[in-house]
């Protein structure tokens, strides 16, 4: 057994662990905890399979963001969970059986195919002209030349599910004082000037 | 060596994981937005899979974009969840039928 393959059983066994885990516990910090896990471990399986550039953003966008978002709300809202175990038990039959029906099927599917990917006509592109080149630099220099309209595509995606979340999440209160600038600038006509005396003080 | 169906197999049992969890989660729904992010990551781990073993970068390409539209979809799941909290006062699933469907 290589290291390569160590390692690989490794990553998977604790993936696998860590994301059944992730469904299982009742307090849903340790979920995320644990989902912060098996993203680590996968970000190691996208090292052995050298797409080094996706493990870095996988653990720099997912653990430290979303993981860390989905932290935050677990822990900003007060879940009063009041579910009691008969509910819980009544759908673990149906989940249990879709889950080995799927689970089935496609190791079935899996094990008794064997991908011989040398027949596959990779379509002909420049892409698969990397070599001496790094992951991230290979990527680069498809995904802004081969893949720009799709990058631009996604920023766009990005602009408009942060502008969502902040609309949704934004609320006005109540009852809250607010420097409001345009009335300060316009008090102007009911500014009264008066010319105190030295030692007098002045009645208003 | 690593083959191809070892990969695949992981994977698979990734996202039979990630659907199992959506069935069996009747606590709150901030679970079933994990299990959504466990089954995108099966399938980028296929996705890259394939790159590799196909000497291909699009898998990667793609694998990109489906980070991209994960991140914005846990952004605006988690807004949802939040307003929802804000004005029902819990996510439990059960409790969730205004629609009564």
């Amino acid at each position: 057994m290589t290291a390569q393959l160590l390692t690989f059983y490794l990553f998977s066994g604790v993936i696998l662990i860590s994301s059944l885990m992730v469904i299982s516990t009742k307090n849903p910090v340790h979920s995320v905890l644990f989902l912060i896990l098996s993203f680590l471990n996968a970000a190691g399986l996208f090292v052995i399979l050298h797409a080094e550039f996706l493990a870095m953003i996988l653990i720099i966008v997912y653990v430290g963001a979303v993981a860390v978002l989905f932290l935050f709300v677990v822990m900003m809202l007060d879940f009063k969970t009041s579910i009691n175990k008969d509910n819980i038990l009544q759908y673990i039959p149906i989940g249990i059986l879709i889950g080995v029906v799927f689970i089935a099927e496609l190791i079935i599917v899996l094990i008794n195919t064997k991908f011989d990917l040398s027949n596959i006509q990779v379509l002909p592109n420049p892409l698969s002209d990397f070599t001496g080149k790094s992951n991230t630099e290979a990527i680069g220099s498809v995904l802004y030349t081969d893949y720009i309209l799709y990058f631009q595509l996604s920023g766009v995606i990005l602009l408009v599910a942060m502008i969502g979340s902040i609309v949704l999440t934004l609320r006005e209160r109540e009852g809250v004082k607010r420097q409001v600038v345009s009335e300060q600038l316009q008090r102007q006509g009911k500014i009264n000037l008066v010319d105190v005396k030295s030692g007098k003080g002045v009645d208003i | 060596m690593i083959e191809l169906n070892q990969f695949l197999i992981l994977s698979a049992l990734l996202f039979a994981i990630g659907v199992i969890g959506i069935f069996l989660n009747r606590k709150n729904v901030i679970i079933i937005l994990m299990s959504i992010e466990i089954i995108l990551l099966s399938v980028n781990l296929n996705l890259i899979a394939f790159s590799y073993f196909l000497n291909d970068l699009t898998g990667q390409i793609f694998s990109l974009f489906v980070l991209t539209v994960a991140a914005a979809e846990a952004a605006i799941g988690l807004a949802i969840l939040v307003i929802y909290n804000r004005n029902a006062g819990n996510i439990e699933i059960e409790k969730i039928n205004a629609l009564k469907g």
